[in-house]
């Protein structure tokens, strides 16, 4: 198992939002996490990437046999966990091409020349159908949203991690950049074997990366699991039939 | 690209210091005897002896200024006001004593020198130790030497021009640097000559509890062009140290020049520097300054802009650290019609350190049509420290255009979290959105000033975070 989450129970700010989740996912694995609005699929994700603005209060969660709540972010990036945010940061005065040497370099204890970098970024952004000009722009500094989404992947791209988690990153993007986006997951997973935890509204995603198990989440519970037919049923009832 | 090699203790780099061995030092503290021993030790003219007089007196009479930093705790008495470490100023490498090779060897600057500098004036506490002009600068007609040197070079040219920009009753620091001076740059530029590289020179406090008084001298002539670049750092002692400094340019009709600055004083020494350009029609001064260490600074680069025409500008850096005070902005008068100015004013505060942004904008009723833009950002590192601006404006004229931008942010969680999800630790994290914030300035340096003031800035995250 390259992820298993044991009963995890997340708060913030005393509230809790995460009520007893367990998942597994395998290597190489893609996983669906489906659910309305506030049902706690992107507090899950933040939590396995370790955003100190959520607690821990009980469970466990074991990533490439690690324990993850015991590590710090960039520890859990260095494991190979990967989270492509909804709400990226904007960083000025940091340009895109010093950046993605930086943790291109961390990641695997090298010190790369400009150059060099620029030869295996090229082809990284040609996947994204990415301008090499865009490098020279600093981090996702007045980026659309549609342009943190693809930034997000460049990322992902650059650290080449077992596990994605994408977090919405399919929502508010136009069919075009939709392909594009599945184009750079479906890259690493061809070469590398990544593992795809997808969260999502919507089946649209799904038909690009075809999930082997679909979980439904709801009010920090999961509900149902089931194999990609279940996002069908989604798709033709909506959550009702699988409330409370 | 070049390889630059930076030590990674910031305190073996920074915090040594080597043997004195002084030829000449006056006794701690001052008073006229000390003044005009100064002036008898470096066989200056009589006008200058008496300037000094005139001026210690003019000290003496100022009390200390009751704005900007707490100024309390700096004993006059307590102050070696003059040290000559060497005889006369060394003609090559190979003539320089042994101690201060092994500084400026620490320092890097041999290496710098080989690779980049035009030439150098290193000065070695109060005096220029070693100064060397390329043959290039030579044939131009451009004079770079040692201000005590040029005193005695050139003293018709030192006498039509010293003390005009900022005379000795300009303020109580202008007044004490007046007096007791020593070292420092001189700089003249030759109409319409440009100087392709950058003039250096490096600035060090080396002697306990000795204050530093150098004075430098620039006149771009009409239509030259050239960029003087300085670097300090200075060793870590417990004792206060006074550095008071004075710095003035004269930009001839048509002129540019351009003045860059990185100081990382340790964290006792009091940095007071007055630094003022007189603009002629047409000219272009930039003071590019960054502020590091020290206990206090105060510090506002100024312009006056007295042709039509004339153009100011002021890119400063500020990096308020634990116990620091850096009150630091700049100054903009304009005397003239269609004269313009930029004040971008950048301060990092953390680990409870403060910044200060103080700043004058002023148009008299002659300039009509003047622009001045003044943007000034602060970032605040934690909740211990802070950051306040003091912007004064004095608008005598309605054709004015004044746009002022000011700035005040935090490094959130949220983004330091997303930057370490990418395997950066809080430390890098932290250093990236600093370098990211000064970026707009440090562009602006020459390469091995940019990749020293980053390198410091990441040292200084380690230090402050976890």
């Amino acid at each position: 198992m390259l992820l298993q989450i044991n009963n995890l129970r997340v708060s913030i700010e005393d509230k809790e939002i995460l009520k007893g989740i367990t998942l597994k996912l395998g290597e190489g694995e893609v996983v669906a996490l489906m659910g309305p609005n506030g049902s706690g699929k992107s507090t899950l994700a933040q939590t396995l990437m370790g955003n100190p603005a959520y607690t821990v209060t009980d469970g466990n969660a074991l990533f490439d046999s690690q324990k993850l709540f015991s590590l710090e972010a960039n520890e859990r990036s260095n494991l190979g966990l990967f989270l492509s945010f909804q709400y990226p940061s904007e960083v000025t005065g940091v340009t895109i091409s010093n950046f993605l040497r930086l943790i291109y370099n961390k990641k695997n204890n090298t010190k790369i020349s400009p150059a060099k970098f620029r030869t295996i970024l090229k082809e990284k952004l040609s996947i994204l159908e990415m301008p090499e000009d865009f490098m020279s722009r600093y981090l996702n500094e007045g980026f659309s949203g549609g342009e943190k989404k693809r930034m997000e992947m460049l990322q992902m791209l650059v650290l080449e991690p077992k596990l994605a988690v994408l977090d919405e990153t399919d929502s508010g993007l136009d069919i075009d950049a939709l392909k594009i986006v599945a184009k750079a997951v479906s890259y690493l997973r061809q070469e590398k074997g990544m593992a795809v935890l997808i969260i999502t509204h919507y089946t649209r995603v799904l038909q690009y990366l075809e999930p082997d198990k679909v979980v439904i989440m709801r009010k920090g519970i999961i509900v149902k699991e089931g194999d990609s037919s279940l996002a069908q049923e989604l798709e033709d009832k909506g959550y009702a039939p699988f409330g409370e | 690209m070049q390889d630059i090699k930076l030590n990674s203790n910031y305190k073996s780099k920074y915090g040594f210091n080597v043997k004195e061995d002084f030829v000449f030092k006056t006794p701690k503290g001052l008073n006229e005897d000390i003044v005009s021993q100064i002036s008898a030790m470096k066989h200056e003219p009589e006008w200058m002896r008496e300037l000094r007089l005139k001026a210690y007196s003019i000290f003496l009479s100022k009390p200390n200024p009751t704005w900007g930093g707490d100024l309390s705790k700096i004993n006059y008495d307590d102050i070696y006001y003059y040290l000559k470490p060497a005889d006369k100023e060394e003609k090559s490498w190979d003539d320089v004593p042994q101690g201060v090779k092994d500084t400026f060897e620490r320092l890097g600057i041999p290496q710098a020198e080989r690779e980049h500098l035009a030439g150098v004036k290193a000065q070695f506490d109060s005096e220029v130790i070693y100064g060397s002009l390329m043959a290039e600068l030579e044939e131009q007609g451009v004079i770079f030497l040692g201000t005590d040197d040029a005193l005695k070079k050139y003293p018709e040219i030192f006498e039509q021009y010293f003390g005009t920009v900022i005379p000795a009753a300009d303020n109580k620091f202008a007044a004490l640097n007046t007096a007791v001076w020593s070292g420092g740059s001189f700089v003249y530029i030759p109409k319409g000559i440009h100087v392709k590289r950058p003039l250096q020179a490096y600035f060090r406090i080396n002697a306990m509890n000795m204050g530093q008084f150098e004075r430098t001298l620039i006149i771009a002539d009409e239509g030259s062009y050239a960029h003087y670049v300085e670097g300090c750092t200075a060793p870590v002692y417990s004792k206060d140290s006074l550095h008071s400094a004075v710095v003035e340019v004269i930009v001839k009709p048509g002129a540019r020049f351009r003045y860059t600055t990185i100081q990382n004083w340790s964290n006792d020494v009091y940095n007071l520097v007055t630094k003022r350009a007189r603009v002629e029609k047409n000219g272009v001064m930039e003071w590019v300054d960054g502020n590091l260490g020290s206990r206090l600074t105060m510090k506002y680069p100024s312009c006056y802009l007295v042709g039509e025409g004339a153009h100011g500008e002021v890119l400063s850096i500020a990096y308020a650290g634990k116990h620091q005070h850096q009150d630091a902005g700049a100054k903009m008068v304009h005397l003239a019609p269609n004269t313009s100015s930029t004040i971008i004013s950048k301060s990092v505060s953390v680990l409870g350190g403060r910044s200060s942004y103080r700043g004058l904008v002023s148009v008299t009723p002659t300039a009509n049509n003047a622009k001045c833009r003044v943007e000034c950002d602060a970032l605040i590192l934690d909740a211990e420290s802070a950051s306040d601006t003091y912007p004064t404006m004095k608008i005598d004229n309605d054709t004015a255009q004044i746009e002022h931008e000011a700035t005040v942010s935090k490094v959130g969680e949220e983004k330091l979290f997303y930057l370490m999800s990418r395997g950066l630790t809080e430390a890098e994290a932290m250093g990236l959105v600093v370098s990211g914030f000064i970026e707009p300035i440090v562009k602006e340096l020459p390469l091995e000033y940019a990749v020293e003031l980053n390198r410091l800035i990441e040292l200084e995250m380690e230090g402050s975070v976890g």
